[in-house]
């Protein structure tokens, strides 16, 4: 299953619904994509094409640039390590090196049982916490070598699974615009005037 | 106030201090719409959508409400700054917070989304923007999530979408999320990422996305801070904003400490008063540098600024100050090393961040952080020469020509170059990568040569010679 599946179709229309301009929802399509296989694949990128009105060369060439996107299977969790400078001021090179020997693979790589993708990741915005990682995206804070033990323990148990999504699913909530409250997208080929309570006067 | 002392994010610390945007940060259900209607939510809408936009316009302009996302532009000017006549606007709100050291978009996404969504719709209203895109950082699960609940329960209660509270005011907020890229920080590169693009900064002119953004239409964006600035105002209207802080820098910010201290934090400050001392050392702040070591030099405004030392530890926390001094107070946020600190590798983990996030559309900033960051690499592990750190200056100087600002230091007799800088690329990320570089190396050369081997270079002009 690489093309989006019914659902996913469904959900795609809604979202590019939402834009003026349907290239607008490229990404979010991407994520949907991701969340579906746990990686990019040729077929969905030519589909999210199909759905947005781009090649899938144009699809590529977004995807490639941004760094959650991946093209290749990784492991069900992917572990991000922050090494920029307050993680790197308290430990953050000590937990890659200690995290590289626990599971032993380089940074970069992934596990031969495809449960863990260890990577270097840079600012995660939560420095008074450091050093910090990410397990697909969900936080730990002021990690011990011990504690990254402790995690890994957890998450090849399972124990974590309720909490911590396979790799591709990043938000477990959804927008959804109710039919009868949403505006609906403005787009600049349709709406040249301005909004209605331009009018001077106030809107209440 | 009730609700005890739970946090959900760890780091931040109310103290006893006036609080404009984390008011609601310690109740456990903070991110609901109950508790947020419980705490005067919304009252700011209602109070704004009761006057002409204009009006609305009028109060943040007077209040003078400067952007927090690093630039400190006043936000009521820049809605100020779109072409007469052009439909229709839009409203971009940047929560891709990524500069290093910055923490605080984060925690205003988790912990009070209904704030940042009323902020949306006040300055919708009062400047006239038809859509609302919500842009947050794609590694941000938990904003999304809470982001996403919240703007779920406001369309329902209809403070969101058609007709707001009855009025003829309509909007809707679309949440959009990123994939993970720095530069998309930049304005035009989050618009070029919005239209389903590379994220990669526009050419300028034209300066503001105000005049040409999103679709070619005139757009707004504002930071996440900013925007949660907007529902308190309304409420409690300019002058009691203006009371707070300085003239030139009134209301709080909001400012993350983090690196040596004894407790690291995020701090929602008094504007322009708060002096660096007062939050590295002030028991109600940061109680001073770890195992009562020596303070040895501090970033002052997330990666992207030129290093300080305590020399500068009395400046208080007011661009006006700052810029003069040889830095710059960004985006709030302040990384601290003490006396143990290996200063050219902590240099290193700065550069190596802004050359990974080049996004390659700049030759001096594509070529030259990768440059910076292989030759402090090769400094770093022994390996380097003493002509390593002329050729530093000079594919510095090759991004930004001419003095770089740095800061002033008694001990080495050296005179502050004022902020800012002239640049050779489009983008802030190409001079950032050579801020740290810049700084470690004017202010602690001497921890550079002891790492190089002092050599000539040979220049090499035939085989066996």
């Amino acid at each position: 299953m690489a093309r989006l599946s019914e659902d996913n179709i469904r959900l795609a229309r809604e979202i590019i619904g939402r834009y003026p301009k349907p290239r607008s929802a490229t990404m979010p399509l991407l994520h949907l994509a991701q969340e579906q296989d746990g990686y990019i694949t040729n077929e969905a990128m030519s589909h999210i094409g199909e759905l947005v009105g781009a090649t899938s060369a144009e699809v590529y060439g977004t995807a490639s640039f941004y760094e959650m996107f991946k093209f290749e299977p990784v492991g069900k969790f992917l572990i991000n390590i922050c090494g920029t400078m307050s993680c790197a001021l308290l430990g953050a090179e000590e937990l890659m090196h200690h995290a590289e020997g626990r599971l032993g693979i380089k940074m970069g790589s992934t596990t031969a049982d495809g449960k863990f993708t260890l990577e270097r990741a840079e600012c995660q915005a939560a420095c008074t916490e450091a050093p910090c990682l990410q397990v697909n995206y969900r936080y730990r804070y002021r990690v011990t070598p011990q504690e990254l033990d402790a995690l890994i323990d957890d998450l090849s148990s399972g124990a974590l699974d309720s909490e911590i999504p396979a790799h591709g699913t990043v938000a477990k909530v959804r927008q959804s615009i109710p039919a009868d409250r949403g505006v609906g997208a403005v787009n600049p080929d349709d709406v040249t005037e301005g909004p209605a309570w331009l009018d001077g006067k106030a809107a209440l | 106030m009730s609700g005890g002392t739970w946090r959900h994010a760890p780091g931040f610390y109310e103290g006893d201090r006036p609080r404009i945007v984390t008011s609601r940060f310690e109740y456990e259900d903070s991110f609901t719409l109950e508790r947020y209607l419980a705490t005067d939510g919304y009252k700011g809408l209602r109070t704004a959508l009761g006057r002409p936009a204009t009006d609305v316009h009028d109060e943040v302009k007077n209040a003078t409400v400067l952007g927090r996302g690093g630039a400190g532009f006043p936000a009521g000017n820049k809605w100020g700054l779109t072409p007469q006549g052009v439909w229709p606007r839009y409203l971009v709100v940047n929560g891709d917070e990524s500069e290093p050291g910055t923490y605080k978009d984060r925690l205003l996404m988790e912990r009070d989304p209904h704030q940042l969504i009323e902020g949306c719709l006040i300055a919708s209203y009062a400047a006239g923007l038809s859509q609302c895109f919500l842009y947050i950082r794609g590694e941000m699960a938990l904003a999304q999530e809470r982001v996403a609940a919240a703007l779920n329960e406001a369309y329902a209660a209809g403070y969101v979408g058609k007709n707001i509270l009855g009025s003829k005011f309509s909007l809707d907020i679309v949440l959009h999320w990123g994939a993970g890229a720095y530069v998309v920080g930049e304005e035009t590169a989050l618009i070029e990422s919005l239209e389903g693009n590379r994220g990669m900064p526009r050419l300028k002119p034209p300066y503001f996305p105000a005049a040409m953004g999103l679709y070619g239409q005139p757009t707004i964006v504002n930071n996440v801070e900013t925007l949660a600035n907007l529902p308190w105002l309304l409420q409690n209207g300019a002058p009691a904003y203006t009371a707070i802080g300085t003239a030139t820098s009134p209301g709080t910010r909001m400012v993350a400490v983090s690196g040596h201290v004894n407790r690291p934090g995020v701090f929602e400050i008094i504007n322009g008063t708060t002096t660096f001392r007062d939050l590295l050392y002030g028991d109600e702040f940061c109680q001073g540098i770890r195992n009562g070591n020596d303070l040895k030099a501090f970033v002052p405004g997330g990666g992207s600024a030129p290093w300080f030392t305590p020399d500068q530890l009395d400046l208080p926390f007011e661009a006006s100050q700052v810029g003069p001094a040889g830095s710059m107070l960004g985006s709030g946020a302040i990384m601290v090393m003490d006396s143990t600190t290996d200063i050219p590798r902590a240099a290193l983990t700065l550069t190596r961040f802004y050359a990974h996030e080049s996004c390659g559309k700049c030759t001096p900033c594509r070529e030259g952080g990768t440059w910076l960051e292989r030759i402090l690499s090769r400094v770093v592990d022994g390996k380097g020469t003493d002509a390593d750190l002329d050729q530093l200056f000079e594919v510095g100087e090759s991004i930004c020509p001419g003095a770089f600002p740095h800061a002033s230091n008694e001990k080495l007799g050296l005179a502050a170059v004022p902020f800012p800088y002239r640049m050779n690329t489009i983008c802030f990320v190409g001079p950032s990568a050579y801020a740290p570089v810049h700084s470690a190396l004017t202010l602690f050369r001497s921890e550079f040569e002891a790492r190089v081997t002092k050599r000539k270079l040979i220049s090499v002009t035939a085989v066996g010679q």
